[in-house]
């Protein structure tokens, strides 16, 4: 826990936060509604006699109380996917309208790409990309349990992603789902601190920078693009922001998060970042008891 | 390439027979006939998606936009296997367009479907419709759910749920 010390001043409670790290996560599942409805997952889960808990803000994330939820036979159906409670947000963040052109380019192993296919009703069509060809056969794995038909997917670094083959030029929306340091996923892998390190981090921040300026050029005057990270550190969010901000055609927008969260920094390490990065969200363990995750929204404005 | 058949790309099923230029890829209406003849499914329930043939014979089922041809790692779901006498659907897609299925739909109660899933073949002398690949269906949570495909032969179903698929569930 020794790295997360850094974030003591700019998180209330921090003691709540980390004993909150110390505990380790429930089993969390997105109802995958391309295959089942909520209420038809929920009976299918009562028949077997797994209990569960319907999360607040989101009809389709349920914790069950079960060891093994991928032993169930709303599993084996890809009525249920198992997908972090904080994993479900950047997806609804996006705002996916059926029909729309997305673009994932992070995408493996799928768990956001398929809920924004969910979200889009199955109709349009979803670019899942990653540049790890091994996360990709994860990928696509998942994409046919769950049975979504319009995900196209490929294997490309996002940095210099080309849109020629397809015959479309620009997304309506994108996800950028970023690879980072993973600070949040503490209470499911445990080690996830073992590697910290502050040369770590501003390398990954690097990579982020040329992801998501990609991201932006790639989607339409007036489109969205979310980007996103499982970690605290400002470094990979709001600076990662600022630097599209500065770089490319963008403003940070308003969105409403029925989950208790933080505002976005607009200040860190002696610099300071647009003030309307106090519109992203940063959504610590305590607070709703679930993993940590970062998430801003931003409109494409050329 | 010698039949036109490139296993790196994908290519839109040709509508027709009129259209086809690569010997012995299906057609389109092959394919949605194929599925109305053997289970019943409406051909309307294709209306929105489009085929796509990737290595000779496996059929691809996606309802995106796309440019023929295309290369890259997979769009949507495989979903036939043609190019041989008897063409196979997969587990996948008859998870997912199987509730449209009225022929050749072999309902397994909780036992029968628990190892159907798990992958083992199993007797089943009582069934009187025809034989080859089955759709195996159960009831869940009071209506009937596609498990995935099975090959009826000599009073044997022999489940044909992939190996990554297969799972140790609850009876
Ligand atoms: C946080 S994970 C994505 C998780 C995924 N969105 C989901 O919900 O299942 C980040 C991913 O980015 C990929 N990645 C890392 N660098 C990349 C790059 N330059 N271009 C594209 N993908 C990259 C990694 O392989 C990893 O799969």
């Amino acid at each position: 826990m020794e790295p997360l010390e850094r974030y003591r001043p700019i998180i209330d409670d921090f003691d709540a936060f980390l004993a909150a790290c110390e505990r380790p996560l429930g089993n969390a599942v997105r109802v995958n509604t391309i295959k089942a409805s909520v209420e038809r997952t929920l009976a299918a889960l009562n028949e077997a006699g797994v209990d569960y808990d319907q999360a607040d803000w989101n009809p389709r994330v349920l914790t069950l109380e079960i060891d093994s939820p991928g032993s169930t036979w709303t599993s084996f159906h890809g009525f249920t996917h198992g997908q972090e409670e904080v994993s479900a947000v950047p997806p609804v963040v996006l705002e996916p309208q059926p029909g729309d052109r997305v673009w994932d380019c992070c995408a493996a192993p799928g768990g956001k790409a398929t809920q924004i296919a969910a979200l889009m009703d199955d109709r349009g069509t979803v670019v899942a990309n990653d540049n790890n060809l091994g996360r990709i056969s994860a990928l696509r794995f998942n994409a046919e349990r769950l049975g979504a038909t319009g995900l196209a997917v490929t294997n490309a670094d996002a940095r210099n992603y080309s849109l020629e083959r397809f015959d479309f030029d620009a997304f309506d929306r994108t996800l950028v789902d970023a690879p980072c340091s993973c600070e949040g996923t503490i209470r499911k892998n445990p080690d996830a601190l073992d590697n910290w390190s502050e040369g770590h981090i501003s390398s990954v921040a690097g990579i982020q920078k040329g992801i998501i300026r990609r991201a932006i050029q790639a989607t339409r005057e007036g489109g969205t693009v979310v980007y996103s990270t499982c970690t605290f550190a400002p470094e990979e969010n709001e600076a990662v922001v600022q630097h599209a901000l500065d770089n490319e055609p963008c403003r940070v927008v308003d969105f409403d998060l029925e989950l208790e969260h933080a505002p976005g920094l607009t200040a860190w390490d002696g610099e300071t970042f647009d003030e309307r990065l106090e519109r992203a969200a940063r959504i610590y363990p305590h607070q709703n008891d679930t993993g940590g995750f970062f998430v801003a929204k931003l409109e494409v404005t050329a | 390439m010698a039949d036109g058949n490139d296993g790196q790309r994908f290519d839109r099923l040709p509508a027709t027979e009129a259209e086809r230029t690569v010997d012995g890829r299906a057609t389109r209406e092959a394919v949605v006939d194929y599925f109305a003849d053997r289970f019943g499914i409406p051909p309307a329930t294709f209306d929105d998606y489009t085929f796509w043939e990737k290595g000779a014979g496996k059929i691809w089922i996606y309802r995106g936009e796309a440019p023929t041809p295309l290369e890259i790692e997979a769009i949507g779901m495989t979903c036939l296997r043609t190019r041989q006498e008897h063409w196979k659907p997969t587990t996948d897609v008859v998870q997912r367009f199987g509730d449209h299925a009225t022929e050749c739909v072999i309902d397994l109660d909780r036992e029968q479907a628990r190892r159907f899933a798990a992958g083992e073949d199993q007797m089943l002398e009582w069934w009187d419709g025809d034989w080859g690949y089955l759709i195996a269906a159960h009831e869940i949570a009071g209506e009937a759910e596609a498990i995935g495909v099975g090959l009826y032969v000599h009073g044997e179903l022999r489940s044909m749920v992939p190996k990554g698929r297969q799972r140790d569930l609850e009876p």
